[in-house]
């Protein structure tokens, strides 16, 4: 960590409060420029999807259970299942994997 | 009073399965925090104040990669970019005769999950339902941020290992159902899951944070979409659900 963690705290805290109470306070009308709301309607897709891959097959022992995590992942969320129940499969899924990869 | 009391309760029911949901991807997030020298407490005030998982992840991620306070900022800005379009969405839909001041309140309660339950209230949002959902959303996180940090500690790396793909889980059922809905989004998404991985592997960007890397990736991606694509409908563009 180079800096201090309060302050760290503090910066994410008030970045994230200033994106969502901003637009409830100043815009109150619906914002028309199609480009804006077509690029703030991409942004939330986008960049989960840039930080789930290859993020996923890094943050286990073996790759190899993240890419199959991301799969099982992909599979149950395109069966329209909760968020609980996806994010439980995809842990599952490594630890039954690992048990034979590690 | 009674039907104060009515809205706030019915918030309060409808956020159970969310601070539930919540708690279990918290164990995740506390291990990155752990990861970046976050101790518990440090992380569940970090969960209070700033209730977004992908916000937090990409703002830890980074601290663990010795990023600087500037960084981020930036990436707490991207990554909690699209809750912009969530606020003005809710700020059409609040009640106009709740007072003013209810809007510095109900914008703490704007992420995914508590959004999509705002609009999916009959009529006009009274904002002391956004207060109950809220306040059992952010219990369940902020619990579930302490107590994973103190397992990151303690469990063996076995579970640790299986637990870090719990946050992607989730990103994955925000994206994927949107990607099954519109073509767009779902050649969007493979087109990030490429570039991603090809910035992530190539020897040339190695110097660049991953952070870094997913703020240009998102921005470019995201413009050439809305130029390429834009959306139209405005029901479309209302549509996020998470």
């Amino acid at each position: 960590m180079k800096g201090n963690v309060w302050i760290y705290i503090l910066v994410m805290a008030a970045v994230t409060y200033a994106v969502r109470v901003l637009p409830l306070v100043l815009i109150r009308r619906e914002i028309k420029n199609t480009v804006v709301r077509s690029f703030l309607y991409y942004v939330p897709y986008v960049t989960l999807a840039v930080m789930t891959f290859p993020a996923i097959m890094d943050a286990t022992t073996s790759p190899w259970a993240g890419l199959a995590a991301l799969v099982v992942g992909m599979i149950l969320a395109w069966r329209g299942k909760s968020l609980f129940l996806v994010a439980v499969a995809c842990c599952l899924t490594v630890l039954v994997l690992e048990l034979f990869l590690v | 009073m009674e039907k104060t009391r009515g809205w706030f309760g019915r918030g309060l029911r409808d956020g159970i399965p969310v601070g539930l949901g919540y708690f279990a991807v918290a164990l995740t997030i506390g291990i990155t925090a752990k990861r970046a020298g976050f101790t518990a407490f440090q992380a569940m005030i970090a969960s209070m104040t700033n209730l977004t998982s992908a916000g937090q992840f990409a703002a830890f991620s980074i601290i663990a990669a010795g990023g600087g306070y500037w960084e981020v900022a930036v990436m707490t800005l991207v990554a909690n970019a699209r809750y912009m379009l969530m606020s003005c969405s809710v700020s059409q839909k609040l009640d106009p005769d709740a007072r003013f001041f209810h809007r510095f309140f109900v914008a703490q309660g704007i992420t995914d999950e508590l959004f999509g339950l705002a609009i999916g209230v009959p009529g006009r949002l009274d904002p002391r339902y956004s207060y109950g959902s809220t306040l059992i959303a952010t219990a369940g996180w902020s619990l579930g941020t302490f107590f994973g940090v103190l397992m990151g500690e303690f469990l063996p790396a076995r579970i640790v290992s299986a637990l870090s793909v719990g946050l992607f889980g989730m990103f994955l059922a925000v994206i994927i159902p949107k990607a099954r809905e519109s073509r767009i989004v779902a050649a969007l998404v493979t087109v990030s899951f490429l570039l991603s991985y090809l910035a992530s592997r190539m020897e040339l960007l190695a110097g660049i944070s991953s952070g870094v890397k997913t703020i240009v990736l998102t921005v470019l991606i995201s413009l050439a979409a809305a130029l390429l694509f834009p959306v139209k409908d405005d029901k479309e563009a209302e549509g996020h659900e998470g």
